[in-house]
């Protein structure tokens, strides 16, 4: 890979944090007139190398280049400074400003040190009309949608720094319509030689877009391709990190229901987060395996089984009745439980105890007014300690002092004591030791075993597929692929994710 | 004993032990109670006594607390309260279960116009009964038409000044009303369902706990002790005065409630705690009272040594104070 013409040259890159590696010796080139996808799944360090870019984190070894020139980055602004910008996911800009002044705020054109806003509202207009958006630059920024917020950002640091551009998943809150306006505007100025980085987790836009793409994985360089000689297949699989034999093409066989009302049926299912059509349907102790990537709409179909969001179109049943859960209250009376992605935000209660941390939601279920008396509580408490091996010296000790597995076990054992009928696990195994790992895996065996439903969503294919009798495989918050029984492989589900539309 | 120093009744309760010893030194006779007609008088009772509007207040700043909120609105509803009561006293309404039940109704409303603004509509606490903390005092005024309403009504002033099995009525009061929400807390899921509400909301709510209820109903209980203080306040100086009824007590419930060692981002809380950090309050009032120090440097005395016991409080304090001591120790091992 020749760095002639790189803009951005990172060789040897590292960043720790408290003894964690996050980003390990990671060299990257980014040349000037490209458009270069940054790939990987949640924690593989991308977030942490585009920080350390754009002066939020300072490296702790290796090198960053403009044009060959070492630069030290201190902060944004001093980023900005060396041609750098970068627009994130979530907007930063001023939404009780207008338009032109949030397009050049604090580079503001001054004449004997006050601000020309004529000039400034003619030169936003004219900065606007580059990006072929039409709109009064007066308003306030927050009287636009976020689609267009985030053009104005895009065109803020594009007019800011012109050398280098990198985009943290612009398209995130975009249209189909806006998503094309936006790619209109990348092409356009890579065509006038600036480098763009752009993070995202749609496989269909990196290849309509890009260039070339890098892959990391665990904080590492997987490596740099090409985008148009690199196949699906060979991507998704250096992104989860599994390697792909020969492809055989097993296409989902179609699941035929039994003639039992399933325990769990979803028809058309469409919520307000987003996921459109989802049709499945699970029988008592079927272990149902949701795979796809980051943003495929996994996590979003737990969400709205548990009452988080709510239903917009199509229906659930349970049995022979509907199901309608608006809060996740009512899921768990109708015998739902979830263990959620997010352990430490949506899971644990700390700094409360262990043994409260378990009880909580069986109490909650009985109501505050039937309290659970301790000694009923510390034999409870006992029983699933010994049950999921959970190692706790004292369940009194608040639930952030264990490890993540430990957790996990804890938040299990807690939905366990709700004899639920139907047991969703959000990535259970995410951030957790291989001990723990593998006795989690065999409690889903044993729970499917005795009769319970399981959801499980993962980003890990090969434990979906040591569990799963029917795996559906999403993508852009559509159900992509459903393959059952005999199909189920780690290639199928592979070559699943990786399909074009 | 680093066992006992790190439990966290151990500071609490040393901070009122010293107070109440200085109290021993300055005058021996603080401890000395005396029976007169089956009534216990003496320092102590009058520590109590005079501590009794501000432990009323705390406990239902205690919930509100726990679940990350702030209830800067009880002042002011204790002189709506005090003013309600006033003028039913001088109508023609005015039995005692009536105007106990206006009061109680009123502390309700009050409470629930906090609880909605903050749950239902989600305004920031400390802004949402900031509007009823200004706003009460002006509703207070207007019921009392601008005066100090003063009543005549023996039965109602004896709930401030009458005494209850040979303690002062507002003693026994608050400790029934102690007693209760402390029951209700600990002898119901209720004490746990706040402590999950804040200490992790999203997760409660993941939980199928009703988080905006129950940050709902802890206003309301805020709001009912309100008006029992604010009661205990009118009958005592048998009069309403909308200006300064339960002024700045707010912030000395805020206070207790911290001193007895909760935070105020919400979690764990203890009313058991909370009651001694009223006592603190008080007792050092009363100390510097009795010391003859002159009465101009009452708050700044107060002040200071409720600093010391909040720092003391502080895990990053006492973490500075370990490396400091630790620093002198690696010194003295060089030389």
């Amino acid at each position: 890979m020749s760095a002639q013409n790189a803009v951005l040259q990172l060789t040897g890159v590292c960043k720790r944090f408290k003894g964690v590696i996050a980003v390990n010796n990671v060299d990257l080139d980014l040349r000037a007139g490209e458009i270069h996808a940054l790939l990987g799944e949640n924690g593989a360090g991308k977030s942490t190398l585009i920080k350390v870019i754009t002066g939020v984190y300072t490296p702790d070894g290796g090198r960053i280049e403009i044009d060959g020139a070492a630069i030290c980055p201190k902060s944004t602004l001093d980023a900005q400074k060396h041609g750098i910008s970068t627009v994130y996911q979530e907007v930063n800009l001023l939404p009780n400003l207008s338009v032109a002044h949030n397009l050049y705020l604090g580079r503001e054109p001054r004449r004997f040190g006050c601000i020309q806003w004529k000039k400034l509202q003619r030169d936003a207009r004219a900065l606007l009309q580059r990006f072929s958006l039409d709109i009064d630059v007066n308003e306030l920024l927050s009287s636009y949608s976020i689609a267009v917020q985030q053009l104005i950002a895009i065109a803020r640091a594009v007019d800011c720094a012109a050398k280098v551009v990198i985009l943290d998943e612009p398209t995130a809150s975009l249209d189909s319509r806006e998503v094309g306006l936006l790619f209109q505007i990348l092409r356009t100025l890579r065509d006038q030689g600036t480098a763009i980085l752009i993070v995202t987790h749609f496989l269909d836009q990196v290849y309509a877009l890009t260039d070339r793409l890098t892959v990391m994985r665990n904080g590492e360089k997987v490596g740099t391709f090409v985008t148009a000689e690199l196949p699906r297949e060979a991507l998704v699989s250096h992104m989860l990190g599994k390697e792909l034999q020969a492809m055989e093409a097993s296409r989902a066989s179609q699941h035929t229901d039994s003639v039992d009302p399933a325990a769990l049926q979803l028809r058309e299912l469409s919520s307000s987060n987003g996921i459109r059509n989802i049709n499945f349907s699970a029988q008592r102790g079927d272990a149902i395996g949701l795979a796809g990537l980051l943003g495929s709409g996994r996590s979003e179909v737990c969400a709205a089984l548990f009452g988080l969001d709510s239903v917009t179109e199509g229906e659930i049943r349970l049995g022979e009745a509907p199901y309608k859960p608006r809060s996740p209250a009512q899921a768990i009376a109708q015998g739902f439980a979830l263990c959620p992605e997010d352990r430490k935000t949506d899971g644990i209660v700390h700094p409360l105890s262990v043994r409260e941390n378990m009880i909580i939601a069986h109490q909650a279920q009985r109501g505050w007014w039937r309290p659970l008396r301790r000694s009923e509580q510390n034999k409870l408490v006992a029983d699933a300690t010994q049950r999921l091996k959970i190692v706790c010296s004292d369940p009194e000790k608040p639930i952030g002092e264990l490890s993540g597995g430990n957790q996990q076990k804890v938040i299990l054992a807690r939905w366990l004591m709700t004899h639920p009928q139907i047991l969703i696990l959000d990535e259970p195994t995410r951030g957790i030791d291989i001990g723990a790992h593998a006795e989690i895996l065999q409690l889903i065996r044993k729970l499917c075993a005795e009769g319970m439903t399981l959801i499980v969503a993962s980003s890990e294919i090969e434990e979906l597929v040591a569990f799963s009798n029917k795996i559906l495989v999403m993508r852009d918050k559509r159900l992509s692929t459903t393959i059952a029984g005999q199909d189920i492989s780690e290639n199928a589900v592979l070559a699943a994710i990786a399909e074009p539309d | 004993m680093t066992n006992l120093m790190q439990h966290r009744l151990f500071l609490p309760l040393l901070a009122l032990a010293l107070i109440l010893l200085a109290n021993l030194v300055l005058s021996p006779e603080f401890f000395h109670l005396e029976v007169k007609d089956g009534r216990v008088y003496g320092s102590l009772v009058d520590v109590l006594n005079r501590s009794a509007p501000c432990a009323l207040l705390a406990i239902g700043m205690s919930l509100v607390i726990a679940t990350g909120g702030i209830d800067l609105s009880v002042g002011a509803i204790v002189a709506i309260t005090g003013a309600v009561c006033a003028n039913l006293l001088n109508s023609s309404f005015d039995t005692l279960p009536l105007v106990i039940l206006a009061a109680l109704a009123v502390g309700l409303a009050a409470g629930m116009v906090n609880g909605s603004l903050v749950s239902i509509f989600g305004i920031q606490p400390i802004v949402a009964t900031l509007v009823l903390m200004v706003a009460g005092r002006g509703i207070a005024q207007l019921i009392n038409s601008g005066q100090i309403a003063t009543f005549q009504n023996d039965t109602f002033a004896s709930i401030g000044i009458g005494s209850l099995l040979g303690l002062p009525a507002p003693v026994v009061i608050a400790a029934v009303v102690f007693l209760l929400v402390q029951f209700a807390m600990r002898f119901t899921a209720l004490g746990l369902f706040i402590e999950a509400s804040g200490c992790n909301p999203r997760a409660s709510h993941y939980l199928g706990l009703n988080v905006r209820v129950i940050k709902f109903l802890v206003y309301c209980v805020s709001g009912l002790c309100a008006a029992i203080a604010g009661m205990v306040i009118t009958a005592d100086i048998q009069g309403a005065d909308a200006n300064n009824a339960g002024l700045w007590l707010e912030l000395d419930a805020i206070l207790a409630v911290v001193l007895g060692g909760a935070a105020l981002s919400g979690g764990r809380f203890s009313l058991p705690l909370t009651m001694i950090g009223v006592l603190i309050i008080q007792a050092m009032s009363t100390t510097i009272i009795m010391s003859g120090i002159e009465p101009k440097y009452n708050l700044i005395i107060k002040s200071l040594v409720i600093l010391v016991v909040l720092l003391l409080q502080s895990p990053s304090f006492r973490q500075q104070l370990r490396g400091l001591s630790g620093a002198r120790n690696s010194l003295g091992g060089k030389a």
